[in-house]
Order: structure tokens, then C-alpha cells, then sequence
């Protein structure tokens, strides 16, 4: 079966990906020579990096932004551009298979073209380089620099060799896979997100360790594309951090897409036998193997703090968690910041590009903004998509605040129904006894976008009872939000109120 | 005799219990009271459906369906058997730690199928040991052992080790692998298993492991109803066959308002409400027709509905809003419904019955049918044989809602009364004067 499976790991170097790294990382590129010391120096040029040189840039600051590879860092390279990219294709595919589901025809031989998907991934993203580029960020006022960074003091660093000096600095290097400790993994080689998106062939049989969120995206969209995926993660549920019933429901569309669940279960060895990658499955007291093509290892990602000599800048860290910061996001150096996934345990870019923003605030203008404040929703774009904001029930049980969720399924749901998407909920967390939001999880094909409304709400202070008299457009799947309100508005009608009514009611 | 149907309720519920009641007389080991999980062949035992026929006896004998002596000596049988077994822990034991394996030879008694040394099902067992010793209170040489063996039993259990030094009660343990690391979180059929931890003389677990437990619960809004969210009915019954948790409130109870009773009063309408939204359009779904629960289901079949393949589950724990639905129901944890909300579950089972007439077998409901997976003639998909499970639970739970007996009986257990107590429970008849003098 796989005999004829290309391993190779090469993005061909088509017209897409010259103008993708001729705008993120050009190789003939001088860095520029500093006159003065910059207000802010920023190391890391991923989704942190520029929205902190963005922010310093448009408040006037002298800013310099250092990167060690590409603009854009992992997201915009190697993470949930190429990735979504790919999930949209793969769900293509899905709709044709399933077409008699909506009373359509599924074409009579459905012929993956996994060539064309990645093509359409290298052309989407170079097409996004409009917003992410070296010109653009030099014309706004930021001085580039491409190169390796070393502290040197706690006022200054170089960049290969180059000294530089700052009035404040911000750390948002990142973090990068997390190579799990597989005995024969490296020697057996495997995928990270880092490699998987220049896959020269779609493999035939896949195997993904872990189940954070672009493992299960993956997992899921290589399915679609034809892959036999089985997924392993060493834990009772998916996405660990998200609520019970998402995870379950995510459990359950793997398996109705077809992708082998293997949940409790340790990955243990890898060997080679022939072309294929045999791999040692360890759950509890049952042992199996699985004979694959490719392996990807997704599980966790490690912060990236060697080779900056941060010690040298007074700068705490670990190569675990990260640069310490506080709730400022200041460093043990009161002169640097940190932003992103380089110090923050929630790895998702609008929380990268939200910490990056309080952290020029507070590092250029003495503010005293903190990140715990805010409230920042996040999403995994498997189908369907799970998105949540604020508390989740189990922090609320923990810190002793009673805590009521309204549940609507998407059963209920007109638009839902009519798109044969019932599968998923909203759950809108209230503190019991008010209508006060604390937090929601959305489950629906199109979660991540029905979230902002939960988060607006929570960001203008507004509670179920306004969001009740928020009119949606019928029929559209928002007005599940809506309907948690309204059973809201109903638990108000208590038998003494309906009594009160009547006797108002009453000739 | 006439069809079930056509007779009144308490003349139907009398024979629906009583044909529940003979799966235990009928397939008990003589040798060793030990009873199968299932009616089909080679059944291994279930230790947690020993625990339910343990619990029948008592009622069997108050409707002069076995005489006393009879039910004390079978239920001696069983306990002389588990007093005597195996508790060396190893592979092929029957026990450890005052623990059980989940499932057992029935002519050995000896650990089969590498099943999981099961927390809760010991929980059963054991509760179920403790209601004969309550019953069987006379000065004979048998009742006087039986009272003994079943307090031995209990004292042995190390409740304290099942925790594995975490704050909850871990859910089994392999002597090939260690505990179990399954999640086990949420509200569950667990409440009897904390009293009883609770309440040991002996090996009791920690003091906070009951509001361990409880900071997992999710208390929602659903189809208007407030409730302490479990899917699956079956959570919502098998505590409450043995504890009356009518009126009597745990911290978590007492701060919403409600009670476990009226919280599985509730889940009936959340699973009835469900079942006439049938999201998945399953054949046989409507106001009354419902009950998602753990049950045996089809695997082999190909089930299309509305040109969507859909995936079918074997025997599994179904549950609403979430799934799993396959469109597979459970007769017997709908009539297990009845002390809740008898109205609502004589109208289910009255109409399931009259549709489908082959869920009875001499009067025994099957476990599970799939009307979505009709033959030709459009009989559906039926599970083949009898489930303990089902047996124990309906015959327990209607005993429940005719008399109350054995809810009253249990009352009288001190180590469940202490039990709950350390759990926070009060109100109700646990503030009366006569629990205070319960006996173990």
C-alpha cells in the first residue's frame, strides 16, 4: 500500500512561494545601522512581534523588530494560515462525499488532488502577504532586522553581532514543537507543523500523537483528503482544557469521519520495517501496533528561549514555561516584556497579539493594563469548530462562584436543521442567581465566528436579559445565543410572578 | 394470560416485576449464588448484578414470591462465597482490597475477561449485601451469619486506597496496569458509592473527596429545565434504587434549590423533550417514546437515515442532548423512571408495548430495541436475551414506587445514614429521629 508513498518533505519553489518569502524574509537584505537607541526593541516577528511593532510604530515610538526566520512566525507560516487553508479544502472533499445528506449527487469517482490543495495553500498564503511584509513594516516607521538575537546587558543585545541598545525590549520569540520522547521517533522521522504543510504527498496511512488542537485539525482534515488517521492521545478526551461535552462531540464526529480513536493511549516505540513506520500503542493493559506512513507528533509546544542569552539580561525563564512574566507582562528585567507564546500557557494568536498590545502600553507609556483582564475567546477549527471565552465551569466550581449554564442545542436551531448541521450547543455560563456572563462554549461548524457576540457581551458588561432584545436576522444559527437568553428571561417567570400576572390579568 | 397491556397499572407493574425478579431465580449459580450478567450463554457474572439480586430478595419475600428462608439461604450462598474468595489481587483473583472484579467465572467465581477491579460496581455489590443484612434481622443461626458476613464484607473494603492519593475515588484498577486514568468526572450514579466510602468504620476515604466529586457537576438550563446534568438515565436511577434521596439535600443541593429525586424527575423531561425534537430522526422517537441509557445495541447493521450513514454503537452508555444516539431505546430505564415521574413512564412504556409487542419475553423487558432498524415486516432490531442490569433496577425501582420498602429500609443502614451525613446530606428524613438509631 505504500510503496509508492513519497516521504519527501519539499515545498516546491513555485511563483507562490518566491513572493510569500521574498515579503517575509528576503535573502539579500541589509539590516539597518543605528544612529540612537531605540525605544523599544522587539525580538520575534510572529504574531506578537508585529502587532507590538505595529502598536509601538503607530504611537510614535523608534522601533526595531528582529526576526531569526520568516515575518509571521508559526501562524502565519507554519500554523493556522496553511492550516485552515487546508481544512477548507478537506472539507470539499467531506461535502462531496456527503452530498446525498443534502439531496445532491456525490460525483461518481471523487479523485483527492492533494497537489491541488497544497498549491491552493501556497497561493492563499502568499496572497496574505499583503498584510505581512517587510516593505510595509519598514514603510510604517520599524526598523527590520534579520538575524540572531543575544542579550548582552540589560539594556542591550545584538543582532549576529550587531549591537543594539533599547529603553525597553519585548521578548515574543515563540515557541516551537514539542518533540515528544519517543524511543526510535527521530530515527523513524515524523511530521511537526513545522514540515507537514510541504508534504510532497498525502500519506496514505497517518498517525497523529496527541490531540491538542492542530492535531485534531489535522488529524481530521487528512482523513477527509483519503489518509487512514489514527489519532493517539494519552488522555480520557480531546483538547483537554475545553468542556466534557465538546470534547465528546468532537470524539464523536473523529469517529463518524472514520479516523481510528485511540484515547488513553501512550505512544511507546516506533520502528522501521521496510517504508513503513510501525508504532507500539500502549493503553493501560492493551498493547497494539499501528503500521503507518508518516507519523505527526503535534503533542505540545516549547517556548523559545535558548541561544538569547537571557540570563545575561536579568531575565528569568524556563524552558518549560517560558519568561516569567507578571500580569503586565513585564519580565524580572522592569526594561523587557514578553508577549505571546514565548510566556503565556493559552497558545492562540489573538491572545499572542492582545498580550503584545498591553505589553507596548505598559512598557512604553508606564501603564499598568493586565492581561487577566481581558477577555479572549479562542477557537479549534475541526468541524465542528469549538470556540470559548471567559471561565469555564470548572474554575468557577474551584473558586466557590455558583455558577448556571443555559444549553442550547443546535438541534433546536432553524438555521442549524435547515444547513444539516445539529450536531454541537451553545452554553452560556451565568453566575447563578444574575445574568451576568462569565463565560460560553460553542460547538457548531461555525463556532469560532458565533463567539464574538458571547464576547461582546462580556466586554460591554452586557447580560442575558439585553441579549434577549437582541434581534437576530432569521434564520441564522446566532440565534441559539438568543435562545439561551430567552430560557433565561423564562426562569424569571417564577410561579409568583405567573400568579401576580393572573391577578392583573383577572376581569 | 391477557397482554400486558390491557391490564391496569398496578396488575401490569405486579407482573413486570415479578417476571424481573425470576431472571435472579432463574439463573443464579446453586453452588454459589453468583447470577450472570446476561441470560445468554456463557455469561460471566457481573458482581454489580449480585448486588441487585441481593437487593430484590427482601421484596420477593414481603410479596410471597420466595419464602424467607430461601432468600436468606441464596443470599447466604453469595455471601459465603465472596467472604471466602480470592482477594489476593492477582490476575486471576476475584478480588483486592475488599474490592471486586467487574465480572467473574460463574462456576469459580474467578476474575474473566482481564475486567477492571470496579469501584462502583463493588459499590453495588456491597449495598446490596448491606440490604439483606438489614432485612434479615431474626436470631437464627443463618440470618445471624448472614448479618455478619455482610458486616465483615464492608468493614474489609479500603475505601481510602481507591482513591490512589487523588480527590476523588478512582474508577477501577488492573493488576496488569495499575488505576485506571479514565476520566470519571461529572455527576454519575456514584452518590451510593461516596456514602458508603463515607461512612466506613474502617477504611473511610477523605473527608473532601465527596465535594472532590461534586466540583466536576454541571448544573444547566436545558429545554427549561434546571438540572444536574447527566445524559444517560441510568446515572439518574441506580443510586436512588437503594437511597431515598427524597427530600434530603447535599451542599450542592441545597444551594440550587433542588433534589436529586426532583433532578431525575427532570432528566425524564429533558429525555422526553429530546426524543420529540429527534434530532436525528430516529423511527420510534416521540413523547413517548424515549429513554437513552446505557444498553445493548446493534453493531453489524447498516443504518441509513435520510441518505446518512450513521454509526451504531454496540453496547453503550447513550445519553441526551450529546449523544450517543443511534437510535437505539431502553425500555427497562424508562419503567426504572416510575418513582420519579410515574405518569409520564407508564404513558412511554404503555406505548412502546403496544407497538412493539416483542420486547416482552414472559413478561421480561428486552434491554434495548432500534425501531429505525425494522426487518421486512417491520419488527425492530431487538437485543437478544436479558440484561441483569435491567432486571435488577426495574424490579427495585417499581418495589420503590409501590411501597417504598426498600428506600425504607436502607434508611435504617447506619454506615449509608453516616455515609451521607459526611457528605453534607441533611433535611428530610435524615434529620428524623429514626435514622438516628439506625442499625449497621
Amino acid at each position: 500500500m505504500s510503496a509508492g508513498f513519497d516521504a519527501g518533505i519539499r515545498a516546491p519553489a513555485d511563483a507562490f512561494e518566491r513572493r510569500r518569502l521574498a515579503a517575509v524574509g528576503p535573502v539579500a537584505w541589509n539590516n539597518p545601522l543605528p544612529d540612537a537607541p531605540y525605544h523599544l526593541v522587539i525580538v520575534g516577528a510572529g504574531p506578537a512581534g508585529l502587532a507590538a511593532a505595529g502598536a509601538a510604530a503607530a504611537l510614535g515610538a523608534r522601533v526595531a523588530l528582529i526576526e531569526r526566520h520568516l515575518l509571521g512566525g508559526t501562524c502565519f507560516n507554519t500554523g493556522c494560515v496553511p492550516s485552515k487553508t487546508l481544512l477548507r479544502t478537506a472539507r470539499v472533499y467531506e461535502q462531496m462525499r456527503e452530498a446525498a445528506r443534502y439531496g445532491a449527487r456525490s460525483p461518481a469517482d471523487i479523485q483527492v488532488d492533494f497537489a491541488a490543495a497544497m498549491t491552493r495553500l501556497r497561493r492563499v498564503r502568499s496572497h496574505l502577504t499583503a498584510t505581512t511584509s517587510v516593505r510595509q513594516l519598514t514603510a510604517s516607521g520599524v526598523d527590520v532586522y534579520f538575524g540572531n538575537t543575544q542579550f548582552e546587558g540589560r539594556d542591550r543585545l545584538s543582532v549576529n553581532g550587531q549591537p543594539l541598545q533599547f529603553d525597553k525590549a519585548l521578548i515574543a520569540t515563540g515557541a516551537r514543537p514539542h518533540v515528544p520522547d519517543i524511543p526510535g521517533l527521530k530515527q523513524a522521522g515524523f511530521l511537526t507543523n513545522a514540515s507537514v504543510f510541504d508534504l510532497a504527498e498525502l500519506p496514505p496511512r497517518l498517525l497523529v500523537i496527541g490531540g491538542g488542537p492542530l492535531g485534531c485539525e489535522l488529524a481530521q482534515a487528512f482523513q477527509r483528503f483519503g489518509s487512514k488517521v489514527t489519532i493517539a492521545q494519552n488522555l480520557p478526551l480531546f483538547l483537554e482544557h475545553e468542556e466534557r461535552d465538546a470534547a465528546q462531540t468532537l470524539s464523536d464526529a473523529f469517529r463518524r469521519d472514520g479516523i481510528e480513536v485511540r484515547l488513553n493511549t501512550t505512544a511507546t516505540a516506533v520502528h522501521v520495517e521496510g517504508a513503513d513506520k510501525v508504532v507500539d500503542l500502549v493503553n493501560g493493559d492493551y498493547r497494539s501496533s499501528v503500521r503507518v506512513d508518516a507519523i505527526f507528533a503535534g503533542v505540545g509546544r516549547r517556548p523559545n528561549v535558548e541561544g538569547l542569552m537571557l540570563e545575561a539580561a536579568g531575565v528569568d525563564c524556563d524552558g518549560i514555561r517560558g519568561v516569567k512574566v507578571d500580569d503586565h507582562l513585564c519580565s524580572s528585567n522592569p526594561r523587557i516584556y514578553a508577549a505571546g507564546d514565548v510566556c503565556l500557557e493559552a497558545r492562540y494568536t489573538d491572545i499572542a497579539e492582545e498580550s503584545a498590545r498591553i505589553a507596548v502600553r505598559n512598557a512604553l507609556f508606564g501603564g499598568r493594563e493586565r492581561l487577566s483582564r481581558r477577555i479572549v475567546p479562542w477557537c479549534t477549527y475541526t468541524d465542528p469548530e469549538i470556540a470559548h471565552v471567559g471561565m469555564y465551569v470548572r474554575e468557577a466550581n474551584a473558586r466557590g462562584i455558583p455558577i448556571k449554564t443555559f444549553t442550547v442545542p443546535m438541534h433546536q436551531v432553524d438555521r442549524a436543521v435547515i444547513d444539516g448541521e445539529q450536531d454541537g450547543f451553545v452554553k452560556i455560563h451565568v453566575r447563578e442567581g444574575s445574568d451576568r456572563i462569565l463565560g460560553a462554549t460553542i460547538v457548531s461548524r461555525d463556532a469560532g465566528d458565533m463567539i464574538s457576540q458571547v464576547t461582546l457581551a462580556m466586554v460591554a458588561g452586557v447580560g442575558l436579559r439585553t441579549l434577549a432584545k437582541v434581534i437576530h436576522a432569521y434564520p441564522t444559527k446566532t440565534e441559539a445565543i438568543r435562545e439561551a437568553a430567552l430560557a433565561y428571561n423564562r426562569t424569571r417567570i417564577t410561579p409568583r410572578v405567573v400568579a401576580r400576572l393572573r391577578r392583573w390579568l383577572a376581569p | 394470560m391477557p397482554p400486558l397491556c390491557s391490564l391496569p397499572d398496578a396488575a401490569m407493574l405486579d407482573r413486570l416485576q415479578r417476571a424481573a425478579f425470576d431472571y435472579f431465580v432463574q439463573t443464579m449459580n446453586p453452588a454459589n449464588g453468583l447470577v450472570p450478567d446476561t441470560s445468554r450463554a456463557h455469561s460471566p457474572v457481573s458482581i454489580a448484578v449480585v448486588g441487585f439480586a441481593l437487593s430484590v430478595y427482601p421484596a420477593a419475600v414481603e410479596r410471597g414470591w420466595m419464602a424467607r428462608a430461601e432468600a436468606a439461604r441464596r443470599s447466604l450462598l453469595a455471601l459465603r462465597f465472596f467472604h471466602a474468595s480470592d482477594q489476593s489481587g492477582s490476575p486471576a483473583a476475584t478480588g483486592y482490597k475488599g474490592f471486586y472484579y467487574h465480572f467473574l467465572d460463574i462456576h469459580t467465581g474467578a476474575r474473566v475477561w482481564q475486567s477492571e477491579l470496579s469501584m462502583i460496581d463493588s459499590a453495588l455489590l456491597i449495598v446490596g449485601m448491606l440490604t439483606v443484612a438489614r432485612y434479615f434481622d431474626a436470631d437464627n443461626a443463618e440470618e445471624t451469619e448472614l448479618r455478619a458476613l455482610a458486616d465483615a464484607l464492608y468493614r474489609r473494603v479500603d475505601w481510602r486506597w481507591s482513591q490512589d492519593g487523588a480527590s476523588t475515588i478512582r474508577q477501577g484498577w488492573k493488576p496488569e496496569s495499575g488505576y485506571l486514568h479514565y476520566g470519571w468526572e461529572g455527576y454519575s450514579e456514584a452518590i451510593v458509592l461516596y456514602a458508603l466510602a463515607l461512612g466506613s468504620p474502617t477504611h473511610p476515604v477523605s473527608a473532601d473527596c465527596y465535594a472532590g466529586w461534586v466540583s466536576t457537576y454541571q448544573w444547566e438550563n436545558l429545554y427549561d429545565q434546571d438540572f444536574l446534568y447527566a445524559g444517560p438515565l441510568f446515572i439518574h436511577h441506580f443510586s436512588q434504587a437503594w437511597v431515598d434521596l427524597r427530600g434530603i439535600r447535599d451542599p450542592f443541593m441545597r444551594e440550587k434549590g433542588s433534589d436529586y429525586f426532583e433532578n431525575s424527575r427532570r432528566a425524564v423531561f429533558v429525555q422526553r423533550r429530546y426524543a420529540e425534537l429527534n434530532p436525528r430522526e430516529f423511527v420510534g422517537y416521540d413523547r413517548n417514546g424515549w429513554g437513552l441509557s446505557a444498553c445493548d445495541g446493534p453493531t453489524d447493521e447498516q443504518l441509513d437515515v435520510a441518505n446518512e450513514r450513521r454509526r451504531l454503537f454496540g453496547y453503550a452508555a447513550r445519553g441526551v442532548p450529546y449523544g450517543p444516539d443511534d437510535g437505539t431505546l431502553s425500555p427497562p430505564s424508562v419503567l426504572a423512571s416510575l418513582p420519579f415521574a410515574p405518569e409520564p413512564a407508564l404513558a412511554a412504556l404503555r406505548n412502546m408495548l403496544m407497538r412493539y409487542p416483542q420486547l416482552l419475553t414472559d413478561d421480561r423487558l428486552a434491554t434495548s430495541f432500534n425501531a429505525t432498524l425494522a426487518d421486512r415486516q417491520g419488527r425492530p432490531w431487538i437485543s437478544p436475551g436479558h440484561y441483569g442490569l435491567d432486571q435488577g433496577i426495574v424490579c427495585m425501582m417499581i418495589e420503590n414506587h409501590r411501597s417504598g420498602s426498600i428506600w425504607r429500609l436502607l434508611r435504617g443502614c447506619r454506615y449509608l445514614v453516616d455515609g451521607l451525613r459526611k457528605a453534607g446530606f441533611g433535611g428530610g428524613w435524615l434529620d428524623a429521629p429514626a435514622s438516628a438509631g439506625a442499625q449497621p
